[in-house]
């Protein structure tokens, strides 16, 4: 920038600053404090303000400590899978050229942006047992009758991977594309094979970029809500499910409050430690 | 891993996210109330079914004006945002930054919650204009990343180029960076447009019961009645989004706009 | 035909002195090269002249007023920047115009006036080319073009022409020499390369850590460097510690040396430098012992490296006049009368 002045007014970051704070940082605020407010017992409206902490008690209880292992174990399964999956997936796509990555980052970015309903309801149908996989299997003399694969852990798990999998790769692609190839080429002069330069050369040099990735995939999953509706049982239902049910079905806008602010706290702690191993990834 | 196991690699994983879509493509055809694939009678009929049904249009017009309004706050907020950090620096365009991008790193559900209370608060609780605050403000994050990335590609030599020629700060703003930033601010528009319409959950908490977008009616129905025009609507966002980031990659560069430096021609 | 006058210019970053107390005065109507190492501050100096950074201390005076406080868009000059900074979103009639759409010149009039400075820049009729459809030669000329637009106070380029290849660097260099006779618009080119220098300017200003350390005619400052540095950096020379043991005799690794009329002392008896040309260094029958260690022939010329005591030298020879030496023959060196010059070390 030049030496003498700023390319920008000062003013100009005002409107933001003032927008973000009006619009998203007093909800916050608001939400904070229903979540130790009274929770109205007549059930006519949702809350009166005070202070009690009888909704974060209810937060630490056997029930919400299930539900929030629950939620965490289908997320980091599903992250995991992701990651595994579109770390190849990614390192072959950014070798491609230019037109075949926008073809392809077209189709992810359009999977990425579908509802979540969408494809729920997609997974749900290619499961089902009038369409897709039942109808094929039977058609093919596999199995006696159609059959529908959903609601089951599998069809959740499915439609998670389905959801996180373009995610994981657009959170690996940077990373990926900046990776020096000839890094891999001199691998390649030196006589290791493709599988071996992957795993001895491209892996250990995306080792902190594939955490972080593990990282963001997990708050991603974390934040599904819908597909296990769609998809699972009750006994899977996630965090945002809960709150959803208890916010809008419970009318106990103080306990969703209350769980709304721990998976908060636990997904800035998670986000903080992506940047965090980003950052000391840029400093090495 | 430039092998000939790579490509098949990538076009079997390819493979496995475009079935889903075919699926459903299919069971839009159908031509009864069902949903079957292959489909039965296939007709078009639902197609037009989505453009008279009443119980229909509603969620159709909320969607598309809540995007469109959304999409254009979203980069309202953003343009100012991303050229104060670009052109400043410092800790103060940091915590906005941040903030920008914040909505976007939390599970929605957070944010989502936190809108529902706030609206409840301020009496705007289930009305449109909440929705589409809502949205522009969750939405932010895409505009401000293309514009940022956009602003960073320009050569600070064109903007002292146009100072030595006589312009002024605002002069230079205006004939020289918004001019290059353009193709990003529009990218950053398409992406939040497609975004904000296939958005559930904070159209949902903050006025779900009186302002139906196409999400919502989609979801009612998964509980309530299977239609083909579900299967309708579907495509029609898939073929909108395949338009949208299409229209990107052909006049744009994609790869760059998602992050990747360099890419070989071709 | 305005002249530029420092005063006093300082520009810090940190604790660094890019530019340290220069006191100068251009007159007007002059090319001036700004000539020096990277990182001698050069650049900075045209920076701070174009108001794009602030100096520490000193003034700034064109034509006589004083600009260290006037913002860059209200200085009226043109500038050429290294990376030539052509508006990628605009046509190249656009780019050309820019300064006076700026200035609010209505649109035929901006016209005009882009077409005839094409025409002047040998591009006619290529107003409406989009810039990346332009050679790298092309471009250099719109941005010379551009530069020139609104009749600048003072004409400045950074490096300008650091880009193109070396032929077509020779041939700007000629064609932006004879651009600036028929303007006569003060001229000041950044350039690091000292052929460059020779060839364009009026007043070369050799610059080193942030000071002037020569200023004058080409060859001038060829013929006869203030320092060593200036010696070393001008073209080539031959750089030999010796002794001064007065104003006529020098002492160069034991070996007397008689300097003539023509030469030139510029230290008092003491340790020196003894500076000499590799055209001015002849083979003789009484002089510095010295053995030929490789000979280029460059065609034009000859080039032959000689060891004298551990230093070596260069002589250079016109094919004609090549001596019959071959590596290894032993040889004694002399200097052309007036080809020496005896420096501060």
């Amino acid at each position: 920038m030049s030496g003498r002045d700023a390319a920008t007014p000062t003013w100009l970051g005002l409107i933001p600053g003032v927008v973000l704070a009006a619009l998203f940082l007093v909800p916050f605020g608001i939400m904070l404090a229903v979540s130790v407010a009274l929770r109205d017992p007549s059930g006519s409206g949702f809350y009166t303000w005070g202070f009690e902490l009888q909704s974060y008690a209810r937060v630490f209880t056997f029930f919400v400590g299930r539900i929030l292992f629950v939620s965490m174990t289908i997320a980091a399964g599903a992250a995991v899978i992701s990651v595994a999956l579109a770390l190849p997936f990614t390192v072959i796509l950014a070798q491609m050229s230019r037109r075949a990555q926008t073809v392809i980052l077209v189709i992810l970015l359009s999977v990425l942006s579908l509802s979540e309903v969408i494809i729920g309801f997609s997974v749900s149908t290619l499961l089902s047992q009038t369409a897709g996989v039942g109808n094929l299997l039977a058609l093919l003399r596999i199995t006696e009758q159609p059959r529908a694969y959903t609601p089951s852990l599998f069809a959740l798990m499915t439609g998670l991977c389905y959801l996180t999998f373009p995610y994981s790769v657009l959170v690996l692609y940077p990373p990926v594309a900046r990776l020096d190839p000839e890094l891999v080429e001199a691998s390649r002069t030196m006589g290791a094979s493709p599988l071996r330069t992957f795993f001895g050369v491209t892996v250990p040099l995306l080792r902190a970029p594939i955490l972080g990735a593990l990282i963001l995939v997990f708050v991603f999953a974390l934040g599904s809500y819908l597909l296990p509706q769609v998809l699972g049982r009750p006994e899977h239902w996630t965090l945002s499910v809960h709150i959803t049910d208890q916010a809008v079905y419970q009318s106990n806008l103080p306990f969703a409050a209350a769980m709304a602010v721990v998976l908060l706290l636990a997904a800035l702690a998670l986000v903080g430690l992506a940047l965090l191993v980003a950052r000391e990834r840029r400093a090495a | 891993m430039r092998s000939r196991l790579g490509a098949f690699y990538v076009a079997v994983l390819m493979l496995l996210l475009v079935l889903p879509l075919v699926v459903v493509g299919g069971v839009s055809l159908n031509g009864g109330q069902n949903l079957r694939f292959p489909p039965q009678d296939a007709s078009f009929r639902w197609y037009g079914e989505l453009f008279r049904a009443a119980d229909w249009t509603g969620p159709l017009r909320n969607s598309l004006v809540i995007a469109a309004v959304a999409a254009l706050i979203a980069v309202a907020v953003a343009l100012p945002l991303a050229l104060h950090a670009w052109g400043r620096g410092g800790a103060l365009s940091r915590v906005l930054y941040t903030l920008g991008v914040a909505p976007f790193m939390l599970p929605p559900v957070i944010t989502a919650l936190g809108f529902l209370v706030f609206w409840v608060a301020l009496g705007m609780y289930g009305q449109m204009a909440a929705t589409i605050l809502s949205h522009g403000i969750f939405l932010v994050t895409l505009p401000l990343v293309t514009t940022s990335l956009g602003l960073q590609g320009i050569d600070p030599a064109l903007l002292e180029a146009a100072r030595t020629m006589g312009a002024t700060r605002g002069q230079v703003l205006r004939t020289v960076v918004l001019p290059l930033a353009l193709p990003y601010i529009i990218s950053g528009y398409a992406f939040a447009f497609v975004l904000s319409l296939n958005e559930y959950i904070i159209a949902y908490m903050v006025a779900g019961f009186t302002v139906e977008t196409l999400p919502i009616k989609i979801f009612n129905s998964l509980r309530y009645g299977y239609s083909p025009i579900m299967g309708v609507v579907s495509v029609l966002f898939v073929g909108l989004a395949i338009l949208v980031y299409g229209a990107i990659g052909i006049f744009g560069n994609l790869p760059r706009l998602l992050g990747a430096e360099q890419v070989r021609e071709g | 035909m305005h002249d530029l006058s420092l005063r006093g210019l300082t520009k810090r970053f940190g604790s660094v002195a890019a530019v340290d107390d220069l006191t100068l005065d251009i007159p007007g109507g002059k090319f001036i090269c700004l000539l020096g190492p990277s990182g001698c501050g050069k650049t900075t100096l045209l920076r701070l002249v174009a108001g794009l950074e602030e100096p520490t201390a000193g003034r700034i005076l064109v034509g006589g007023q004083d600009q260290t406080d006037t913002p860059t868009h209200r200085r009226n000059f043109g500038m050429v920047f290294q990376s030539l900074a052509l508006f990628p979103h605009l046509s190249v009639g656009d780019n050309v115009a820019y300064p006076l759409a700026i200035r609010g010149t209505p649109r035929a009039q901006r016209r005009a006036r882009a077409e005839e400075l094409l025409a002047l820049v040998q591009l006619p009729g290529m107003a409406d080319r989009r810039v990346h459809q332009l050679s790298g030669g092309q471009r250099q000329r719109v941005a010379i073009a551009r530069g020139l637009a609104i009749d600048p106070r003072l004409f400045l380029l950074d490096e300008p022409l650091s880009a193109l290849d070396a032929n077509l660097r020779e041939h700007m260099q000629i064609e932006l020499r004879q651009l600036q006779t028929r303007l006569g618009v003060t001229t000041v080119v950044v350039t690091h390369d000292q052929k460059e220098a020779l060839t364009m300017a009026d007043v070369v200003i050799v610059m080193d850590q942030g000071r002037v350390q020569q200023m004058g005619a080409p060859m001038e400052v060829y013929r006869n460097p203030a320092n060593a540095f200036v010696a070393g950096f001008i073209g080539t020379s031959n750089l030999l510690p010796g002794r001064l043991l007065d104003t006529s005799t020098l002492d160069i690794s034991g070996q007397r040396l008689a300097l003539g009329p023509g030469d030139r002392v510029k230290c008092p008896p003491g340790p020196a430098i003894l500076s000499v040309r590799p055209e001015d260094v002849r083979f003789g029958p009484d002089g510095l012992p010295a053995h030929v260690t490789f000979i280029r022939d460059l065609g034009e010329s000859v080039q032959i490296i000689l060891d004298h005591a551990g230093q070596e030298v260069t002589a250079l020879f016109s094919p004609r006049e090549r001596p019959e030496v071959a590596i290894g023959h032993a040889v004694t060196l002399t200097f052309a009368p007036g080809g020496c010059v005896v420096l501060a070390p």
